[in-house]
Parts: structure tokens; C-alpha cells; sequence
């Protein structure tokens, strides 16, 4: 049960000790939280939805890239859905490697694997309105407009 | 039959989680089109699709009881 989708709040040592192992020189965390100001305009909070059955596969998807890219990995992901306030965690991301450099580099893998890949939404709630946002990478550029089959499955 | 699953602003638009229709032997570009033109679906350009909860490209055809689900672009993170 490493890769969740979760209805409750995350708590962030249970992912953590999923991925705790003898080899291990070092543990990374990533933790996603819910930002108020977005370009100037306040959020007051947002609604998460996820294709869950989907949501895991894809999880477990990054999990296996990951192992396979950076031997002696182990990772862990849990993802939030329903209504998340300011500052609530969204995400976390726990990736445990031999040594600290590849800890540093699967852990920022996954967050930017789970932007592509993994069927979660949120919609923003603004205090004039709402809206269902789109892709929000920030880091990859698809020439097509949208992701190659190859970057989709295995 | 097949289940058709909806998200995020799709969703909004159908009005329902999912439908349930007879999709077999149809390309999943046809249904996607199909439902677009029913529903007036936007943005559909940009969505993806999901058979049996893996991702499909629009000349893969659906066979009786597959599970499809239009995919908008993810916002997860």
C-alpha cells in the first residue's frame, strides 16, 4: 500500500517509515500544500477529485520508473482528495535511495511524473467563482499540445 | 454495455459521473466525438482517454463491458 489516494488528512510520518529500509543513506520528502495567492488572486480553498482506481495504477506506475531509473530506490506517495483549506497538504512524496543525490532527483521525478500522468483534478474556489484547473506543469513543454503515448503507460 | 466515467469540467457539462451506453466496436475517437457533439463538450482537444484505466489512443476500439473514461488535463500535486 505505498501509492493512496486518501480521504483524510496525509500523515506524513506513516509515509515516510513505507519507504525506510537497511540500504538507505538517505530518506527525501516532498510535501504539496494548498498556496493561497495564485498570480495575484486569493484562493480560499480547493475541491480535489481523482479517478481513484486509475490514481493508484499511475502511482504505482511512477513507483516502478523510479525503481528501475535510480536502483535500491523505494518510494511512497499518498494523495489528498475532497476539500483541502489553505495550507493543508495535498501530497507527500517520500523517496528512500542509497545515497542523498538520487533521493533529491526521484523525489522531484514523481512530483513532475504525477503533474502528467495521474488523473487528479482540483478546481479552484475563488471569492468570485470557481473553475477546474488544467495542466499545471511548470517544467515540461508538450510540442503536441499534449503528452506523447510513450510518456503515458509502460 | 460501457461505462463512460466524466471529470472535473466535463462533468459539470454531462451532469453526471457516468453514463451507461452501448460504445462496442466504436473507435474512441468516434465516442469522443460522438459525446462532444451530444453534450457540447469543451475543450475536448486537450482530453484524453482512458480504457480499462490505462490510456488509449483515439484509433483503439472499444469492445463490450470496456471501462472508458475521458481524462482533462491533470492538476494533481
Amino acid at each position: 500500500m505505498n501509492f493512496q489516494i486518501s480521504k483524510e488528512p496525509i500523515d506524513i510520518q506513516s509515509v515516510i517509515d513505507k519507504v525506510v529500509q537497511r540500504n538507505a543513506g538517505a530518506i527525501t520528502t516532498f510535501i504539496g500544500t494548498v498556496r493561497e495567492m495564485t498570480k495575484g488572486k486569493k484562493t480560499l480553498f480547493l475541491i480535489y477529485d481523482a479517478y481513484e482506481a486509475m490514481a493508484v495504477k499511475k502511482l504505482e506506475q511512477i513507483g516502478r520508473e523510479i525503481e528501475e531509473r535510480w536502483p535500491d530506490s523505494q518510494v511512497a506517495i499518498t494523495h489528498r482528495v475532497g476539500r483541502l483549506d489553505i495550507t493543508d497538504i495535498a501530497v507527500v512524496i517520500a523517496v528512500s535511495t542509497p545515497h542523498r543525490a538520487d533521493a533529491y532527483d526521484a523525489n522531484r521525478y514523481a512530483i513532475e511524473r504525477i503533474k502528467e500522468i495521474v488523473p487528479i483534478w482540483k478546481k479552484e474556489h475563488w471569492e468570485d467563482g470557481e473553475e477546474w484547473m488544467g495542466n499545471q506543469l511548470e517544467t515540461v513543454a508538450y510540442p503536441s499540445g499534449k503528452p506523447e503515448e510513450a510518456d503515458l503507460n509502460e | 454495455m460501457n461505462k463512460v466515467l466524466f471529470f472535473a469540467h466535463l462533468r459539470d457539462a454531462v451532469g453526471e459521473e457516468f453514463l451507461r451506453l452501448d460504445a462496442a466496436g466504436k473507435s474512441v475517437g468516434e465516442l469522443k466525438a460522438e459525446l462532444a457533439a451530444n453534450y457540447d463538450l469543451p475543450k475536448m482537444d486537450s482530453v484524453m482517454t482512458a480504457v480499462n484505466e490505462e490510456f488509449a489512443q483515439d484509433d483503439e476500439v472499444i469492445q463490450d463491458g470496456d471501462e472508458i473514461a475521458f481524462i482533462p488535463p491533470v492538476s494533481g500535486g
